[in-house]
């Protein structure tokens, strides 16, 4: 099973991003919380940054949303955060704000 | 073992005793934030004594005391105002005031408690005992950097119109009067007010360049001042915004985090010229000095947010840099100086240093812990 799902993956070749791994994961889950949530809440709810729950963000392109986290949004309190996150993770993320309940 | 535990569990969850008489002068309150409590720690036995629950999203929370160092109010980001008793460590009164807040103030006279809201914005005000509202002063804006100024006033900038607000209530809690200074520059993330009450010192997000405001004159003087630092410089990116109750006035100077650089700026009091600066490890978040005011410890922003440094008020030098732990959120001295608590949040503990030798004297555990308020805060100005 492991070798079909590598199998594939080296098949689907550079089209599909490369998911982090789980223990990534729980560090970008933290970082969301914590980091980001210093300006847009713990729950993600705003603050000095506006809400980015999934409600406030629904029917936001996820590709978008991952270019906003990597180079943030001039004019604003939002940095770019390239320096600490590869594409493939911020395409994680923006794919976790869309989809995940905070609550 | 087992026993222990239970024992241990006993001792965090029992309240004090009617009959147990204490003072509260040596206690304070540590924010948990995402368990929505409050942990009591006692200063001199360097222990928690207890744990207050149910105070909603305290998310960058903040609080204030009452002047008898009894009671707290606690500014959550659920727009929760929560008074609790931290002697019989319970929630004595809880209102949900608005959509989104994240600081207040209480009058000097500790009858008037203002909160300064995101969502709706603006500021409300309420009666310090019953937590009913006062006053309710729309101001069409986020409003941050709210401050207790002498005279049953708070003085409170506005995030996306650029404007100071001074409330005065000493004539009429219900019918403040308001002076609005306008243009004071783009996006106030933040503010302080130094402890004589005199100086209002506003940092600005979205242009170089700070603000005073002297609450002497009549009417208030406004200054710019180092409306150039950093100018020839790209910005770097702030992972999380400086806060301003931090700075300091240390010798004459204030020592203050620069935004978009990696530096510490040192500001001649007197006439608001730069003096020096510090290269630092990353964005400075506080710079606090320590209170006999001979160094400046700094904390930072992500990815430095393991480490401190600690600053030479005569120098501008870095003396030390320390590394507590993963998420170095806050630093709160005791009153005289004699130690420092820091919080590690992705820890899950407080430790404490000796402020002079650095050295690790103790350690609490804590839920990822953040603000760290000891009672002293009850009697100084500005906090």
């Amino acid at each position: 099973m492991a070798r079909l799902a590598l199998l594939l993956a080296l098949l689907a070749g550079t089209a599909v991003a490369e998911p982090p791994d789980a223990a990534r994961q729980d560090q970008l889950r933290h970082l969301v919380r914590q980091d980001c949530g210093s300006c847009h809440g713990l729950r993600l709810t705003g603050g000095l940054g506006r809400p980015i729950t999934a409600g406030a963000l629904a029917g936001r392109d996820a590709e978008d949303l991952a270019g906003l986290i990597l180079d943030g949004m001039p004019g604003t309190a939002m940095p770019g955060w390239r320096p600490l996150l590869t594409e493939d993770e911020a395409r994680w993320i923006a794919d976790y704000l869309l989809t995940t309940e905070t609550q | 073992m087992m026993l222990k535990a239970i024992l241990a569990a006993l001792m965090i969850a029992a309240p004090a005793l009617a009959g147990e008489l204490r003072g509260t002068g040596d206690l304070g309150l540590i924010v948990e934030r995402e368990a929505g409590s409050l942990l009591v720690v006692d200063r001199s036995e360097r222990a928690a004594i207890g744990r207050i629950e149910g105070l909603g999203d305290l998310s960058h929370a903040s609080l204030v005391y009452s002047p008898d160092e009894r009671f707290a109010y606690v500014f959550g980001r659920d727009g929760g105002l929560t008074k609790v008793d931290i002697l019989t460590r319970q929630v004595v009164r809880r209102v949900v005031q608005a959509g989104n807040s994240i600081g207040g103030a209480i009058s000097d006279d500790g009858r008037l408690v203002a909160v300064a809201n995101y969502e709706p914005g603006g500021v409300k005000v309420f009666d310090a005992e019953t937590l009913e509202l006062v006053a309710d002063v729309p101001m069409g804006s986020k409003t941050v950097g709210i401050a207790d100024a002498p005279g049953s006033r708070f003085v409170v900038a506005t995030w996306d119109t650029g404007e100071v607000w001074i409330l005065d209530h000493s004539t009429d809690a219900a019918q403040p009067a308001i002076t609005k200074l306008e243009g004071i520059g783009a996006n106030p993330y933040d503010a302080l007010l130094t402890g004589d009450g005199r100086h209002y010192i506003v940092g600005l997000f979205g242009e170089k360049g700070l603000v005073q405001v002297d609450l002497w004159q009549d009417p208030p003087k406004v200054t710019r001042f180092l409306p150039d630092y950093g100018k020839d410089q790209p910005d770097l990116p702030v992972y999380k915004m400086p806060h301003l109750q931090g700075w300091t006035l240390a010798e004459g100077l204030f020592a203050l985090p620069a935004v978009g650089l990696h530096q510490l700026l040192w500001v001649d009091a007197a006439d608001l010229t730069e003096i020096a600066r510090t290269d630092l490890a990353g964005q400075p978040v506080f710079a606090l000095a320590r209170p006999d005011k001979r160094e400046v410890w700094v904390n930072f922003a992500p990815p430095d947010n393991d480490k401190l440094q600690v600053v030479d008020v005569l120098t501008h030098e870095v003396l030390d840099t320390l590394t507590p732990g993963k998420g170095v959120l806050h630093m709160e001295f005791a009153p005289r100086g004699r130690e420092v608590w820091l919080s590690v949040r992705d820890e899950n503990r407080v430790e404490i240093r000796d402020a002079r030798s650095r050295a690790v004297l103790g350690e609490i555990e804590a839920r990822a812990p953040s603000g760290i308020f000891f009672t002293d805060r009850a009697h100084r100005t500005g906090l």
